[in-house]
C-alpha cells in the first residue's frame, strides 16, 4: 500500500493530529471513515489486523531503539459511528514513539463518533511515548465525539510517557486512562484539554502502583470557555513502597463548571501519594502585566491560555 | 516628557475616605528620575497611574503634551510607557522567552532574547526556555522583569523598586544595568527606589511622604538632606510645606 492518495479534508485531519503533510516513514496504519486505506511495516514493527473485531495489533520487537509508528484515525464522512481495538506489544528494551490520533471533519449534520480501545502491554525496561491528539472540525450540526479507553500494562523497569491533547471541535468526550505498573516501573502522563461552547469532557485516571519502587506523575492542564463542563477524576493506588503524584490544574473562564475529584489510596506503609488541584479563572495582574507590554486585553487572555496549554 | 496635573487619589477604607495621593504636580523632562520617599506614602500608587493600572480620583496626565488622563494600560503601553512591577506576576506555561518576545513586540531570534537576559546579569542559555513559574526565585524573576522593560525601548520607564527582593551581590549588578540604561536610555526613566546607591546615579530626585511631593530637585540638592542622620530630616518629618 505504498502510494496513498488523501483528500484536502483528509490531508488537514493527519496536519492537525499527527503534525504530518505527507504520509509518514517508518510504520504507520492510517483508517479512515472505518477502514484501513494504508499500511506500513518495517523489520521491527509488525501490524496485523485483528480477525475477531475491528482493530489492529502493532509488535515492536525486543530492543527496536527510535522506531516510530503513526496510527492516525480520519473522519470526514458524517453521522458514523466507529469503534476500534488496537493493541501495542513493546518487546523487552525497546524505545519506540507511538503518534495516534483521531481528526474528525463533520461536514454533516448527524454525529460523528470514535471510541478507541487502545491496550498497551510493555515488557521488561521498554520505553515508549505515546502521543495522542484529537480535533473535530466541520461546519454542519453534527456532533463529534471521541470517547478514548487506554489500559497500560508496564512490566518491570519498563517506562511510558502519554502525551495526549484535545483542544479544538470535539463536542463530548469521555477518556478513561487505567494503568498497573510493576516494579520499578515508571508512568508520565500530561494531557492537555480546551472545552468551549457547550462541549463535555469527562476524563479519569486510575493507576495501580502495584510494584516496589513504581511510580506515576499524572498531571491535567484544561481551560474551560463558555458553558462547557470539564470533570476529572483521578485515582493513584499506591499497593507497594511507590511514589505517586496528580496534578489538575485548570482556568474556568465565562459560565463554564469544573470539578476535580482525586483519590489517593496507599495500601503500604512506604507508599507515598500526592494530589494538587487548583481551579480558577486567569488573575488579573497576569492580564495587566501583559497589558502593559502593549497587548490589548483579549491577546494578554489568549497568550496565558496558549502558553498554560503548550 | 510626562506631566503630573492636581493628581489626586483616594480610597475608601472602613467606611471612610483616604487620600492615597493629594494634588500631585510634577514634569518629568530628565532622564533619569528617583522617587523616594517612606514606605506607604503612595509612589508605588503614582507609578500606577502613570501606567494606567489606577485612575486617578481627580487630575490630569500629559505626555508629550497630549492628555492621556482617560487612556488604559494597552493605550499607554502603546504610546510608550513601560511598568517593571514591584512584584513581577508569575505565568504558567509561558517562557522567558516569550515574555521577552512579546514585550519586544516582534520575533526575536533566541541569540537576540538572550541578550536582553544578559544585560540584567543572567546567564541567559539556562533561562530562556524557562516557564516564568513558581520555580523561578523573587531575584530572577526581578531581574527578567526589568529586562521586559529594556526590551520594549521605549520613551517613558517605570520601575517600582527594582532592588526590592534582589540579593546584595545581584545588587551590584543591577546598579550597573542602571547606570547602562543612564548613559543609553533614548527616553526617559523614572525609578521608585529607597537605595542610595541608585538615588546617587539619578538626575533628580522627587521625595514623596504622605501623598505629597516634599522636595524634587537636583540629586546634589536633595540627596544630602536625605542622607541627614539626625531626627530633623526635612522631608520627613515636616508637614508639607
Amino acid at each position: 500500500m505504498g502510494n496513498v492518495q488523501l483528500d484536502a479534508i483528509q490531508m488537514n485531519l493527519l496536519g492537525q493530529i499527527a503534525g504530518l503533510h505527507e504520509v509518514p516513514e517508518g510504520a504507520y496504519n492510517i483508517r479512515s471513515n472505518g477502514q484501513g486505506i494504508a499500511r506500513n511495516t518495517t523489520a521491527n514493527i509488525d501490524i496485523v489486523t485483528k480477525e475477531d473485531k475491528p482493530g489492529i495489533d502493532i509488535y515492536i520487537k525486543p530492543g527496536t531503539k527510535k522506531e516510530s509508528v503513526h496510527i492516525p484515525v480520519l473522519m470526514s464522512q458524517t453521522g458514523l459511528k466507529d469503534l476500534v481495538y488496537n493493541d501495542f506489544y513493546i518487546g523487552e528494551d525497546a524505545d519506540v514513539t507511538i503518534i495516534a490520533g483521531c481528526g474528525i471533519h463533520n461536514g454533516g449534520d448527524g454525529t460523528s463518533e470514535h471510541d478507541g480501545i487502545h491496550r498497551f502491554f510493555l515488557e521488561k525496561n521498554a520505553r515508549l511515548k505515546y502521543v495522542e491528539k484529537h480535533y473535530g472540525t466541520g461546519d454542519g450540526n453534527g456532533e463529534n465525539i471521541m470517547n478514548p479507553t487506554t489500559i497500560i500494562e508496564m512490566k518491570e523497569g519498563s517506562y511510558m510517557e502519554m502525551d495526549s491533547v484535545q483542544i479544538k471541535g470535539v463536542d463530548s468526550t469521555d477518556r478513561i486512562t487505567r494503568a498497573k505498573l510493576d516494579k520499578d516501573a515508571k508512568l508520565i502522563i500530561r494531557e492537555k484539554i480546551m472545552t468551549h461552547g457547550k462541549q463535555m469532557a469527562k476524563t479519569s485516571f486510575e493507576v495501580d502502583l502495584d510494584g516496589e519502587n513504581s511510580s506515576a506523575d499524572v498531571v491535567s492542564r484544561s481551560v474551560a470557555r463558555g458553558t462547557s463542563r470539564q470533570i476529572f477524576e483521578s485515582k493513584i493506588n499506591g499497593n507497594n513502597a511507590c511514589a505517586g503524584h496528580s496534578e489538575c490544574d485548570s482556568i474556568i473562564m465565562d459560565s463554564s463548571n469544573v470539578t476535580a475529584v482525586p483519590e489517593l489510596t496507599a495500601n503500604h506503609i512506604d507508599a507515598s501519594l500526592i494530589h494538587e488541584a487548583a481551579i480558577g479563572k486567569i488573575a488579573g495582574e497576569q492580564l495587566i502585566k501583559l497589558m502593559t507590554l502593549g497587548l490589548t486585553e483579549e491577546e494578554a487572555e489568549s497568550q496565558i491560555i496558549n502558553g498554560f496549554l503548550k | 516628557m510626562l506631566e503630573l496635573r492636581n493628581i489626586s487619589y483616594e480610597v475608601n477604607e472602613n467606611q471612610k475616605e483616604k487620600d492615597i495621593l493629594k494634588n500631585i504636580n510634577l514634569t518629568i523632562e530628565d532622564r533619569f528620575v528617583a522617587i523616594t520617599g517612606p514606605n506607604g506614602g503612595g509612589k508605588s500608587t503614582l507609578a500606577k497611574i502613570i501606567a494606567g493600572i489606577l485612575k486617578p480620583t481627580s487630575g490630569q496626565i500629559f505626555m508629550d503634551g497630549e492628555d492621556i488622563t482617560d487612556k488604559n494600560i494597552t493605550e499607554r503601553a502603546k504610546l510608550g510607557i513601560s511598568f517593571a512591577f514591584q512584584q513581577p506576576v508569575r505565568f504558567k506555561g509561558l517562557t522567558v522567552k516569550d515574555l521577552i518576545t512579546l514585550a519586544a513586540g516582534k520575533n526575536l531570534s533566541t541569540a537576540a532574547a538572550c541578550e536582553y537576559l544578559s544585560e540584567v546579569g543572567l546567564c541567559a542559555r539556562d533561562y530562556i526556555g524557562r516557564e516564568v513559574n513558581a520555580s523561578l526565585s523573587g531575584g530572577e524573576l526581578k531581574r527578567i522583569e526589568i529586562a521586559m522593560v529594556i526590551a520594549r525601548k521605549t520613551k517613558l520607564s517605570v520601575f517600582d523598586e527594582p532592588e526590592a527582593g534582589i540579593d546584595l551581590w545581584s545588587f551590584n549588578n543591577l546598579i550597573q544595568v542602571f547606570e547602562k540604561l543612564h548613559q543609553e536610555v533614548q527616553g526617559s526613566i523614572i525609578i521608585i527606589s529607597h537605595q542610595e546607591r541608585i538615588l546617587n546615579i539619578a538626575d533628580k530626585i522627587v521625595v514623596i511622604a504622605d501623598g505629597e511631593v516634599r522636595g524634587y530637585d537636583k540629586k546634589e540638592e536633595i540627596l544630602p538632606e536625605l542622607l541627614c542622620t539626625s531626627g530633623g530630616c526635612k522631608f520627613y518629618s515636616e508637614g508639607g510645606r
